[in-house]
């Protein structure tokens, strides 16, 4: 672990020669570097990260920068796209980006990456406002920002419904290297503006690769935002996504997060509410199984009044799978009328599947209803029984109830081929071939 | 009448004396403030303890002295200077009385005033009451009736003299010397405390209490229970605390262990009324516990609690499922005003199979307090078919208070069942219009709503508990509960 540490801060000097020293960002980096080496990788020893260990996934010999690159085609990456809706597209092949497999747009709004935004002095102003506002300044987030150079940029101004979803992969080719990815999200939504976001992480080799991802979004007044993550990567693939939503007064952010892939997934998701009459909903699927371990850690911070929040997660473990939900509503004084809700639903099919959910409510306010839920339990025998007497195998019939189970966080999606998709996914790792389509 | 509303109440909660702070003045024998290995020996020497129990005491001492200070509560407070306290306080001419008579008339004011005096209970309801008075066991009833039954009811000391061989066995098995830093402290301070045996399949036929009280200022309080249920047999302890205004805070530090062998039930129930502080959030006793209780097969032990004092509490009474089918209850009242802070729960360790746990933990806050649940289920891998029900609801009077809920779920077995719940809010406006249209008035209404909110852990006391923690409840949140 400290091995990589070593290493990290050691080339911090090389790569950050490379940059324009003179630049707002620098300062930054320079400043998360120092944070970085004071706090170092998360361990157990954190109330946080009680529950998952970094041990293992920090062990290998990661490469900062990928040394080979291969070019990809099309068809390629065709599958891990929703390529059947027309849509905007920020492709990234080893932390670089791919011109040739995207689509982005500076007309009328910026649907670019953060590399060109950053050597630009015409973004400086949004730079200046947004770049590292809201990111946490712990360890891992820090250690981002400090290596932040590429990502996806996007800023819609006010008054502007973007017509296509956007959708953001990596990807990442490395043929025999682990390599260690960072990279960094800014998305700026102005007044009245509606957009739809996928997001995605995609491993096309089998060696280790960790993605440590930083995403800060700012959903300003009336803005709409529905944010979809897809993770279903490869076995040895491993996440930390690092994700901080801004919100301002009756602004509506919405966010699903679809795990099933990967070795480690670590979600720190982080709700700032900074308005009043704010909606926050998030939500999500976990299905996974041997030798998976995810991990959310979210916090929805209410400072005003009036505002709601509405979390639901779900999950179903298997063989030796570990599933960690840790919630966090905080509700300050001044945040009266306060509308939280928390719902945790966790599915055991295996004797060797473990999950630790630790819901929690820190409420300073009196008038306000919160409440949390949160349950461990099996698929009902009953119901079981009555498909099986109807015909349908055993494993079809668990699951249908399994996808039953799951189906509550779906309907709230608003794409129909994301909806498709996901149910694919499922079918798929549940190790059926019937189709889910209502 | 004018309109009673909730700002009257909590004005009146703010102004509301802590009824029962007054100071008995007894002569007592203290040893000199400090801690070190020639107090804790002098202890064990005062208390004529065998050189085992000095020699256990060091043990703790030593890995105590390697221990630091939890920080993780969600509780603020200036550390006690372990050093400036008096680890011994004992009424001067120790008197071994048979019959109320005989007992210092003074004492006997004490008990008046908290309303629950010796000859009172006695007469009332057939407890016998282990009067503990700093530390020191002077009063024992009803002994000869539960010697019939073979049950030993008496002060850890006495027990340490008379019963070497069961209090050698249990003692510091469900809570090891090094469970923690307040348990080791105890471990090697304790004073005194209470020790119950029930034999094999001897239901206990009365409610076993014990009283404890800080009264001499500046003296720590670290009391010692252990509680044991031989096979099949059935048990009812209670616990009352009240504590006398002092300006300083006061550390209370206790250990209970409960150990229901198989076929077992231990019920155990607590009204702990330390001194809160006044509300300025001066003064108060500081509250660390240590309770656990292990089940064997078929067992059972279950907790009430009900806190409305002291300012900072940190107390987890928990149960340890061992044996298959053995069940564990939590019921709880927290109720903090001013500027306490209560950071209370359970712990529910599911080992064996059918193993069953319910947690209903209701928290009150008003003034400027700060109340936490903090849980713990976990569900070993082994613990087939074990099942959990938790709630926790909280209740805010007031803007300037907190309720906080952690709840800690761990599960390594499919076919575990678990449910957990937890809400917050405020007495509804409509809650108490509804009440008003119908001829009650608010003053009634709150109190109607407060105790319905508490309701479900109030019914779990025992009867002759009952009246004193609604008393209790009344003194905290006078004016709301009728």
């Amino acid at each position: 672990m400290s091995q990589l540490k070593e290493k990290l801060l050691s080339s911090f000097i090389a790569f950050e020669e490379q940059k324009n020293v003179d630049s707002y960002v620098h300062g930054i980096r320079t400043r998360a570097i120092k944070k970085f080496e004071e706090e170092g990788f998360p361990t157990k020893r954190l109330e946080n990260w009680k529950y998952t260990s970094l041990k293992k996934t920090l062990n290998y010999d990661y490469k900062l920068f990928p040394t080979t690159t291969e070019a990809l085609e099309f068809k390629d990456i065709k599958d891990y796209l929703i390529d059947d809706i027309e849509s905007y597209k920020i492709i990234f092949v080893d932390g670089k980006y791919c011109s040739h497999l995207s689509e982005t747009t500076h007309d009328g709004m910026d649907i670019c990456i953060l590399s060109s935004s950053l050597s630009q002095s015409k973004y400086d102003l949004v730079i200046e406002n947004y770049f590292d506002k809201i990111a946490k300044k712990d360890g891992i987030t820090s250690l981002n920002t400090a290596f932040s150079s590429e990502g996806s940029y996007i800023h819609i101004p006010k008054n502007v419904q973007v017509d296509k979803p956007i959708q953001i992969v990596y990807f990442s080719t490395g043929k025999n290297e682990s390599v260690l990815y960072q990279p960094r999200n800014l998305i700026v939504v102005d007044e009245n503006s509606h957009v739809e976001i996928i997001e995605r992480h995609q491993s096309l080799s089998s060696n280790s690769i960790l993605v440590n991802s930083v995403s800060e979004i700012y959903c300003n007044q009336r803005s709409i935002v529905q944010h979809y993550k897809i993770q279903d990567d490869n076995r040895n693939a491993s996440l930390i996504d690092n994700t901080f939503i801004s919100q301002q007064r009756n602004s509506d952010y919405t966010l699903h997060t679809f795990s099933f892939g990967g070795e480690l997934t670590r979600n720190n998701l982080s709700i700032f509410q900074n308005g009043e009459r704010i909606e926050s909903t998030i939500k999500g699927i976990t299905i996974i199984g041997e030798n998976q371990h995810v991990d959310h850690n979210t916090l929805i911070h209410h400072k005003e009044p009036n505002c709601n929040s509405y979390q639901d997660y779900k999950g179903i473990f298997g063989e030796n799978s570990v599933g960690v939900f840790n919630g966090q509503v905080l509700v300050e004084k001044e945040a009266q009328k306060t509308n939280a809700f928390q719902a945790n639903n966790n599915i055991l099919i295996s004797d060797k599947a473990t999950i630790n959910t630790k819901p929690q409510l820190e409420i300073f306010a009196d008038d306000v209803k919160c409440s949390h839920g949160c349950t461990v339990g099996q698929l009902d025998k009953n119901a079981l029984f009555y498909l099986r007497s109807r015909g349908i195998p055993e494993k079809e019939a668990s699951a249908l109830l399994m996808f039953g189970f799951a189906n509550k966080v779906l309907s709230s999606v608003s794409i129909p081929e994301v909806k498709t998709r996901v149910n694919n996914i499922i079918a798929k790792k549940l190790g059926v071939k019937i189709g889910f389509d209502i | 009448m004018s309109k009673y509303t909730e700002d009257d109440l909590k004005k009146e909660l703010e102004t509301k004396e802590y009824e029962y702070g007054f100071y008995t003045d007894i002569e007592s024998d203290t040893l000199p403030v400090g801690l070190n290995e020639e107090i804790i020996v002098a202890i064990s020497k005062k208390k004529e303890e065998p050189e085992w129990m000095t020699d256990w005491r060091l043990d703790a001492f030593k890995k105590w002295n390697e221990m630091k200070e939890p920080e993780w509560a969600n509780v603020n407070y200036e550390k006690p200077d372990l050093q400036k306290i008096s680890y011994y306080s004992a009424p001067s001419n120790k008197p071994k009385y048979n019959s109320l008579d005989e007992v210092d008339p003074e004492l006997l004011e004490t008990f008046k005033k908290l309303g629950i005096s010796v000859d009172e209970q006695k007469k009332l309801a057939g407890v016998a009451v282990d009067v503990v008075i700093d530390s020191v066991s002077v009063a024992t009833s009803f002994k000869d009736t539960l010697k019939e039954k073979g049950i030993i009811f008496c002060s850890m000391n006495e027990a340490i003299k008379e019963h070497p061989e069961l209090v050698k066995k249990y003692i510091g098995t469900v809570i090891p010397k090094t469970d923690n830093y307040y348990a080791a402290l105890n471990s090697a301070v304790f004073s005194d405390g209470s020790f119950c045996y029930i034999p094999k399949g001897v239901k206990c036929p009365m409610e076993l209490s014990t009283y404890f009280r800080i009264n001499e200022a500046g003296t720590g309080q670290f009391e010692r229970t252990l509680v044991v249920a031989d096979k099949g047999s059935y048990v009812s302890y209670l616990e009352g605390c009240s504590a006398p205004s002092r300006d300083e805070n006061q550390l209370h530090a206790t250990v209970v262990e409960l150990i229901a062998l198989d076929d077992a039930e231990i019920k155990y129930s607590t009204v702990q009324n330390w001194y809160p502080g006044d509300n300025e959030g001066k003064g108060g006793v500081f509250n660390f516990v240590t309770k656990r209780g292990v089940c064997g097969n078929n067992a059972k032990i279950s907790w009430t609690q009900v806190e409305t004092g002291s300012a900072v509490t940190w107390k987890y009474p928990s149960c340890v499922l061992k044996g298959k089918n053995s069940i564990g209850e939590f019921y709880s009242i927290a109720v903090t005003n001013n500027f306490q802070q209560a950071d209370t729960g359970t712990k529910m360790i599911h080992i064996g199979e059918n193993t069953k746990s319910t947690i209903i933990s209701k928290g009150i806050s008003a003034g400027k307090s700060q109340n936490s649940y903090r849980g713990l289920v976990k569900i070993n891998p082994k613990a087939k078919n074990s099942r959990n029900f938790s709630q926790c609801d909280s209740l805010l009077i007031g803007n300037a208070c907190g309720a906080h809920t952690f709840p800690y779920i761990e599960t390594k077995n499919k076919s575990a069942k678990i449910e957990h719940e937890a809400t917050t809010s405020k007495i509804g406006e409509d809650q108490i219009f509804y009440c008003n249209q119908r001829g009650i008035d608010t003053e009634k209404a709150i109190a109607l709503i407060v105790n319905g909110f508490s309701k479900e852990v109030l019914n779990k006391l025992p009867m002759e508990f009952a009246v004193e923690a609604q008393k209790l409840l009344e003194i905290s949140l006078e004016g709301s509960v009728g």
